[in-house]
C-alpha cells in the first residue's frame, strides 16, 4: 500500500508543479533601466505564462553598474544580470560565478538592444553646439559623470575619444583632444542620473553628455521648450550586455526560465519594448519604425579592442583617465 | 581588573562584560579586522605607494583639513545655540531645539541634494552669493558647508545637558565674589564645560571625515581639486581594486583614531584640572 501511495504522491508533485509552477527570478541591472525592465518584465511574464503555464515573479535591483557587479561578486543571488558594460559583466565571470564566454551564449554580443551618446543641450542652443569639437571650445562648460564610478560616463569618454581618433587619426591627438574636454567640465558626479540633475536641475553646464535614451527621457519629463537633442556626426555604439548567472541559475533550478527570459528580447515584442524606451533595438524592422537619428557608429570592439583593453588603458588606476586630471 | 572584580556590589559583572565584548566585536571589531586583513593583500611598498600617492594625500588633505575646519565653526556655532538654548526662554524654543536633531535623522543624501540646490549658481543663496563672485557648489567650500551641516548636532547634544547641569548658584557665588561677566564665563562656566565641548567637537569631526552621502553632491569631486578621501574609497572599488580601498580606508581609520585619542586625553585633562580648581 505505502509503497505505492509514495511514487504516486511523487508523480502527483511532479506533475503539479509542471502545470503551474511558481518561479521568481532576480535581475540586477543598472540605474536607468528601471522603466524599460518593469514593461519588459510584464510582458515577458505574461508570455512565458501562456506558454507554459508557470507564474514568474521578477524583481528589479538597480544601482551603478559596477557596484551591482561587486553585490553579485559578493553573493547577491541574481539570476540574470544586464549591465551597462561588458566589463561589468566580465568581472564577474573572473570570480567563476559564469562561463567567461557568456557573450557569444546570446545574439549580437549578447547585448539585443543598444543606444549611443548624444548631446543634451538647452533649448535653441545657445553656444550653437554641434559636434564633439565645440566640447573643447573654451568657454563650454560640459557635463559628464565621472568614468570610475558611472560605467554610463566610460562610453561618454570612449564615445569623444573615438570621434577624436577618426577625425584627427592619431592616439597622441586624440588624449589631447579627450583632455581638453575634461577640461571644460566643471563637476564630475558620480553616476549618469546626478549629471543629468545637474544639468537640469541646477542649471550648471552648457552641454550634458547623455546615452541617447537617458536624453530622450530627460526630454520627456522636463519639457521640449527647455531642451534639445543635438546628435554628433560621429559615436559609440554602446552595448548594454544580459547575462544569466550560470552559478545561481544551477543553485535554484532556474536555468530554463532564465533563459527564457534573455531570449525573450530577441522576440519582436521585447525589441518593440526597447524601442519604445528609447534604446535602439538589434531588429532594424522595428529600428526603422522608430525615428532614431542617423549616425555613424563605432563599436568598442573596432576601436579599442573590447572592454577589457579599454579598462586597462583609460579607466584603471594610472590610466589615461588618471593621466588627464594629473596636470 | 581583580580590584573591580572584588568591590563590585552589583551582580552580572561576567554576563554583561561578556556579552560588551562578543556585540563589540561582532559589530566594529571584526567588520574592522577585515579590513586590516583586505588591506594586507599589498606588499609594504606597496601600500606606502597607495597612501602616498598626491592624488591621495590631496583627498586626505581635503577630508581631514575641511572636516577639521567645520568642527571648529561647529564648536562656536554650537556653544552659542546651546546658550541660547537653554539660558533663554522664546517663542518657538522647543521647535528650535528640536530642529537641531535633523541633521541626525535625515538620509545624508537628501541634506546633500537639498544643500546643492541652496547652494547651485541657481539657487536660493548660491545665486546671490555667485554675484558676490563666491561659488559654493561644487568647490571645496561646499564641502566644507555639508560638513558643517552635519556636525551640528553633535556639539549641541553633547554640551547641551551639561549646561543645563551646570549650578547656576556657582555663577552667584562667583558673582557675589566680585568677578566680572565675562571673568565667570572664562573661569566658572567654561572650564565645566570644556569636557563636553571636545567630546562635541570630536563626534563631529570624525563624522565630518568619513561623510560621503551629504559631500558628494555638493563636491563636485574633481580630483587633486575637491576630492574627497571617502570618495577616492568608492572609486578604488569601482576599479575593483579592494585592497587598495581598504588601504586608504585604513589610514583615515588610524589618522581618526589618533586624534580621537589626543582630544580624549585632552578631554581627560580639562576634566581633572576644572575638578582640581573647583
Amino acid at each position: 500500500m505505502f509503497r505505492r501511495i509514495v511514487p504516486l504522491l511523487a508523480g502527483l508533485m511532479v506533475a503539479t508543479s509542471a502545470q503551474a509552477a511558481d518561479v521568481s527570478l532576480l535581475n540586477v541591472s543598472y540605474d536607468p533601466t528601471r522603466e524599460l525592465y518593469s514593461e519588459f518584465n510584464k510582458s515577458f511574464a505574461a508570455a512565458y505564462q501562456k506558454e507554459t503555464g508557470d507564474t514568474v515573479t521578477i524583481k528589479q535591483s538597480h544601482g551603478g553598474s559596477g557596484s551591482q557587479a561587486r553585490s553579485v561578486i559578493d553573493g547577491l543571488q541574481a539570476d540574470v544580470v544586464t549591465l551597462a558594460l561588458a566589463y561589468d559583466i566580465d568581472a564577474i565571470a573572473n570570480k567563476g560565478l559564469l562561463t567567461k564566454d557568456w557573450q557569444k551564449r546570446l545574439p549580437q554580443n549578447a547585448s539585443p538592444y543598444t543606444s549611443t551618446i548624444v548631446f543634451l543641450v538647452r533649448k535653441g542652443n545657445p553656444k550653437g553646439i554641434k559636434d564633439w569639437h565645440d566640447l573643447i571650445r573654451p568657454g563650454i562648460s560640459v557635463i559628464t559623470p565621472n568614468p570610475k564610478t558611472s560605467g554610463g560616463a566610460r562610453w561618454n569618454y570612449l564615445a569623444a575619444w573615438g570621434y577624436a581618433l577618426k577625425t584627427e587619426g592619431s592616439e597622441d591627438k586624440a588624449r589631447d583632444f579627450v583632455g581638453n574636454i575634461y577640461k571644460n567640465v566643471p563637476v564630475l558626479d558620480t553616476g549618469a542620473r546626478g549629471a543629468t540633475m545637474t544639468f537640469v536641475q541646477r542649471g550648471v553646464g552648457d552641454v550634458l553628455l547623455a546615452w541617447e535614451n537617458e536624453a530622450f527621457l530627460a526630454v520627456k519629463e522636463f519639457g521640449k521648450d527647455r531642451f534639445e537633442i543635438v546628435v554628433p556626426s560621429i559615436s559609440i555604439r554602446a552595448e548594454p550586455p544580459v547575462a544569466l548567472v550560470d552559478s545561481v541559475v544551477d543553485k535554484k533550478g532556474t536555468r530554463a526560465v532564465a533563459e527564457a527570459y534573455l531570449q525573450y528580447w530577441y522576440t519582436k515584442e521585447g525589441q518593440e519594448i526597447a524601442a519604445r524606451n528609447f534604446y535602439r533595438p538589434r531588429d532594424s524592422e522595428i529600428a526603422n519604425k522608430h525615428a532614431f537619428a542617423k549616425v555613424e557608429l563605432f563599436t568598442i570592439d573596432e576601436l579599442f579592442g573590447g572592454w577589457t583593453k579599454a579598462q586597462t588603458t583609460h579607466f584603471t588606476d594610472g590610466g589615461v583617465f588618471d593621466k588627464i586630471y594629473k596636470n | 581588573m581583580s580590584a573591580i572584580a572584588r568591590r563590585r556590589s552589583l551582580p552580572g559583572f561576567g554576563l554583561t562584560m561578556g556579552l560588551t565584548l562578543m556585540w563589540l566585536s561582532l559589530m566594529i571589531l571584526i567588520p574592522l579586522a577585515g579590513l586590516f586583513v583586505k588591506t594586507a593583500e599589498l606588499s609594504l611598498s606597496e601600500f606606502w605607494a597607495t597612501v602616498t600617492a598626491p592624488r591621495t594625500l590631496h583627498a586626505l588633505k581635503i577630508s581631514f583639513g575641511l572636516a577639521f575646519a567645520a568642527a571648529c565653526v561647529n564648536l562656536v556655532a554650537g556653544l552659542l545655540i546651546v546658550w541660547a538654548l537653554v539660558r533663554y526662554s522664546f517663542p518657538g524654543r522647543r521647535i528650535f531645539d528640536a530642529i537641531v536633531d535633523i541633521p541626525f535623522a535625515l538620509p545624508t543624501a537628501v541634506a546633500g541634494i537639498a544643500l546643492t540646490t541652496l547652494f547651485a549658481q541657481n539657487g536660493w543663496l548660491g545665486a546671490p552669493l555667485a554675484e558676490l563672485g563666491i561659488k559654493v557648489a561644487f568647490t571645496p567650500l561646499g564641502i566644507f558647508l555639508a560638513m558643517v551641516f552635519i556636525g551640528i548636532p553633535f556639539v549641541v547634544r553633547t554640551v547641551q545637558p551639561v549646561l543645563i547641569d551646570l549650578d547656576a548658584e556657582l555663577e552667584e557665588a562667583a558673582e557675589s565674589l566680585g568677578a566680572s561677566r565675562l571673568q565667570t564665563i572664562r573661569r566658572v562656566i567654561l572650564p565645566s564645560l570644556t569636557p563636553a565641548v571636545m567630546t562635541g567637537f570630536a563626534l563631529a569631526f570624525a563624522r565630518a571625515v568619513g561623510e560621503y552621502g551629504s559631500v558628494i553632491f555638493i563636491a563636485g569631486n574633481l580630483p587633486n581639486v575637491s576630492e574627497i578621501a571617502p570618495l577616492l574609497i568608492v572609486i578604488r572599488l569601482a576599479e575593483f581594486r579592494y585592497a587598495d580601498a581598504t588601504a586608504i580606508a585604513v589610514v583615515m581609520l588610524l589618522f581618526s583614531f589618533l586624534i580621537i585619542l589626543v582630544l580624549n586625553r585632552l578631554q581627560h585633562w580639562a576634566q581633572t584640572r576644572s575638578l582640581a580648581g573647583a
